[in-house]
């Protein structure tokens, strides 16, 4: 794992773009564990449909990861004969094996590393500069001592060494350094980040793979920020925990995953009755129930769309890759602030935990700005019909202010009732703020133009995105749309982002094609429409995406 | 503060206008009475009292305060306190429930607001019954206590709340009785006033499931030792007692929890560094 992070790190310093997700067996702790790093020139977004280079130190139960790691026929397998022989499978796939002897070596140097040797051994094929890694090296190691950074630059010269005889080895195309500003970062760090830009300051913690890097993240710089982070007995607690802190005026976030999401579910219910702004980022993972903890789907669309019983209005949007899970999550509390109401992010495995190098995101306005009530009339309605559907809220602690915000159904007051027309007025009150709000450009990502159209969402949105880069230079050019904001809907945009499309190809990783049923109870869709599905745990991958959209083409 | 020094503020002014649901007889009327008695001798302005509950008969009480209230789903009242008061660590805080609300479904939060010692003031309206849904067994009803739910009985020993928050870590333990408005607000001034997590069961007779708890004012009696803060003491009073000893049982010397910003604030863009290549 070290061994993948600081390849990427290096390769990004260097100039290349690149995108790194971990792969691990079951064991809390050791046990089998890859490294998927993929390196590029042009930004990268997703894994590729091949490895060209596949590095063993050992081969304990790599049989596991046959499926995960699709080799490349001209692929390389570097290999210590000392550990044994790759898994058949991978060896048929790929081209060549070349040998490392990463245990003699370290026999012979007992303070070198097997990670450090392999390292060295993979930058020499990549054709990474040296001093790079020896920069790093130094950056990482030096509080270990000199004798550390001296055998780990050594073992990293000596896998190089080993790699320096093997001929025709393609390397690398050679990346730029350029002065843009470029951060490495997962999304669940990029979520965190943007939390805090959209001015959250309160934060309730239940510790759940894959989302708990948002809070770890989110522990130590809030109180940065004079906010806090409070770790809750269970999820029950953590969201009521934030739906108080909000109630108290000061902007929340709690992150999940779909088991500690559903038990989530009232009280995003309460949350919208009661009109507490609160915002809930859902890391997806494969469901139902404990599912696949460590691996990606998209399968909680249905629970975050639907799930809330009763008629609750509220926000779900979906972040479409690693740095956008920054803005996503920016406007998510933009707008559970503006609208008084549960905001949720449905982020995903794939997303919440790849690192990637990209250019910094620019900076964008969207603060939290919730309508307060500062002067009032007797007696104070804090539920208070008209306009557009938000009423001023008061802040505990503010004089004449006072009110009781419910989950009853209430009055203008807040007064429980059971009347059919205060029901009514408040239904249509929560509808209506939603639905009256200018949700801008935001809304969904427009690419492209043609007749055909490939509509996504989520994480999926890159390797669409490069299989339409890939059908255009096979001179099919297709449309990308990407709705960001998945609650509430936009018939009118989605119309217009549909204008002219003749054949419509819906991709999703799903077992049921729940996106292509909310697109169908929702929005109109072209008469050719095709889906192409399937359940996590492998990640789509542009390849067969492109063959499906090719395959629509030709016929 | 405290319960001597001359009102500003009277009992009425801490109560709203709205007409509680409660059933004529209800010892939840008392323990309202008792809690606006005690915030106007703790002389805070109504705007700087949140009172937070979850469902229940005893639930409805934030609504006839003219406090902040916040009225959540069943069994939460405790975490929602506790993020407020977290996060609004000016605003006195006052969580109430009954005995459903918080010994069954809030269970758990019960036992984690007790050793997270946030600093709230915990009041569980215990009538041994769940009213609002028409008389099933609660955790503290009687094991042969016959109900339609629970024909013949539940067969189950009662919960014992008190042991279970010296056990869990609360910092200041009382039972009262709703039928003794002016000794209730004390306890609940003392409990306010007590750092931390502050747990004052109210005995609140349910005169519509329950007839039987009219007899409480007979049973109830102040506890015959004074408050100690010595848990093992504590915990063998509230193990040996028959559940009507009144009074201030257990106080505590934790530090209540609440998580200290930083001085001075980061500013956003310094948190860029660390992702910076």
């Amino acid at each position: 794992m070290t061994t993948g992070a600081m390849l990427l790190e290096a390769a990004c310093a260097a100039g290349w773009n690149g995108l790194l997700t971990r792969s691990v067996g079951p064991q809390i702790r050791g046990g089998e564990a890859a490294a998927l790093v993929r390196l590029a020139v042009e930004p990268v977004e997703c894994l590729a449909d091949h490895f060209d280079l596949l590095v063993g130190i050992d081969w304990m139960n790599a049989q596991r990861f046959e499926a995960e790691i699709p080799l490349h026929p001209g692929a390389i397998i570097v290999n210590d004969p000392a550990v044994g022989e790759p898994p058949a499978a991978m060896r048929a796939a790929a081209g060549r094996v070349i040998e490392l002897p990463i245990t003699a070596l370290i026999k012979a140097n007992p303070a070198w590393r097997a990670n450090m040797i392999a390292l060295g051994a993979t930058a020499e094929l990549l054709g990474l500069d040296s001093e790079v890694l020896h920069a790093l090296i130094s950056k990482r190691f030096s509080d270990k001592g000199e004798s550390v950074v001296a055998a780990s630059v050594a073992a990293i010269e000596a896998g190089a060494a080993a790699m320096a005889a093997e001929a025709g080895v393609a390397k690398l195309a050679r990346a730029q350094k350029t002065d843009v500003r470029r951060w490495l970062i997962t999304g669940n760090e990029a979520t965190a980040l943007g939390a805090l830009r959209g001015g959250i300051r309160f934060a309730a913690a239940y510790p759940i793979t894959p989302a708990s890097e948002i809070l770890e993240w989110l522990a130590p710089n809030l109180p940065k920020v004079g906010g806090a982070l409070v770790q809750a007995e269970d999820e029950l607690a953590s969201i009521n925990m934030i739906i108080g802190s909000s109630y108290g005026g000061v902007p929340s976030i709690t992150a999940t995953s779909g088991p500690g999401f559903s038990l989530m579910i009232e009280a995003l219910g309460l949350a919208t009755a009661a009109e507490v702004p609160i915002v809930v980022v859902n890391v997806m993972r494969g469901g139902p129930s404990t599912g696949i903890p460590t691996k990606s789907e998209q399968a909680d669309l249905n629970i975050a769309v639907y799930g809330l019983h009763g008629d609750a209005p509220h926000i779900v949007v979906a972040p479409q890759s690693v740095p956008d899970c920054l803005l996503t999550t920016q406007w998510a509390t933009h707008l559970a602030e503006s609208l008084q109401t549960a905001a949720i992010v449905l982020s995903d495995q794939f997303v919440g935990q790849a690192q990637v190098a990209v250019s910094r995101p620019a900076d964008v306005a969207f603060i939290g700005q919730r309508l307060k009530a500062t002067q009032f009339e007797e007696p104070y309605k804090r539920y208070a019909l008209g306009g557009n559907g938000v009423s001023p809220m008061a802040i505990p602690g503010t004089r004449g202010g006072q009110y009781t915000a419910d989950g009853l159904t209430h009055t203008e007051r807040g007064t429980p009732t059971s009347g059919g027309r205060d029901h009514l007025a408040q239904l249509d009150k929560r509808r209506d703020k939603l639905d009256l709000h200018d949700y801008g450009g935001l809304w969904a990502t427009l690419e492209g133009e043609g007749e055909i159209a490939v509509l996504t969402w989520g994480s999926l949105t890159g390797a669409v995105r490069e299989a339409i880069a890939r059908a255009a230079r096979d001179g099919v050019k297709v449309r990308l749309i990407a709705p960001r904001l998945l609650m509430p809907v936009r018939p009118a945009e989605m119309a217009a982002a549909l204008e002219g499309v003749t054949r419509l190809l819906v991709v999703e990783q799903t077992h049921s094609a729940q996106f292509h049923r909310y697109l169908r109870a929702h929005y109109t869709l072209p008469a050719n429409t095709s889906v192409f599905h399937r359940p996590g745990p492998l990640p789509m991958r542009p390849g067969e995406i492109h063959r499906q959209i090719m395959q629509g083409a030709a016929s | 503060m405290s319960a001597t020094v001359p009102l500003a503020c009277k009992p009425g002014d801490y109560k709203s206008d709205t007409k509680p649901i409660w059933c004529p007889g209800c010892g939840d009327y008392h323990v309202l009475l008792s809690i606006t008695r005690a915030f106007a001798a703790l002389n805070l302005p109504p705007e700087q009292l949140a009172v937070v509950s979850g469902i229940g008969c005893s639930s409805r009480i934030p609504a006839y305060t003219s406090c902040y209230g916040f009225h959540g789903v069943h069994g939460r009242s405790l975490a929602v306190g506790a993020g407020l008061k977290v996060a609004r660590p000016d605003m006195t805080v006052v969580v109430a429930s009954g005995d459903g609300d918080g010994y069954s479904i809030g269970g758990n939060h019960f036992m984690h607001a007790c050793r997270r010692n946030v600093d709230l003031t915990y009041i569980v309206m215990d009538n041994h019954i769940y009213g609002m849904t028409k008389g099933q067994p609660s955790p503290t009803t009687e094991p042969d206590f016959d109900t339609a739910l629970s024909p013949g009985g539940t067969g189950l020993r009662p919960f014992n709340p008190l042991v279970i928050a010296l056990a869990s870590g609360a910092n200041f333990i009382a039972r009262a009785f709703s039928g003794h408005v002016n000794e209730t607000a004390k306890i609940i001034v003392e409990a306010v006033h007590h750092p931390g997590f502050s747990f004052v069961e109210i005995l609140s007779p349910c005169v519509t499931y329950r007839p039987d708890q009219r007899a409480w004012k007979d049973c109830v009696r102040s506890a015959p030792v004074e408050p100690t803060d010595d848990a093992a003491r504590a915990a063998r009073r509230l193990m040996t007692d028959d559940g009507f000893n009144l009074g201030v049982l257990y106080r505590g010397d934790r530090w209540p929890y609440q998580p200290r910003a930083a001085a001075t604030v980061t500013d956003l863009a310094e948190f860029e560094k660390g992702f910076e290549i």
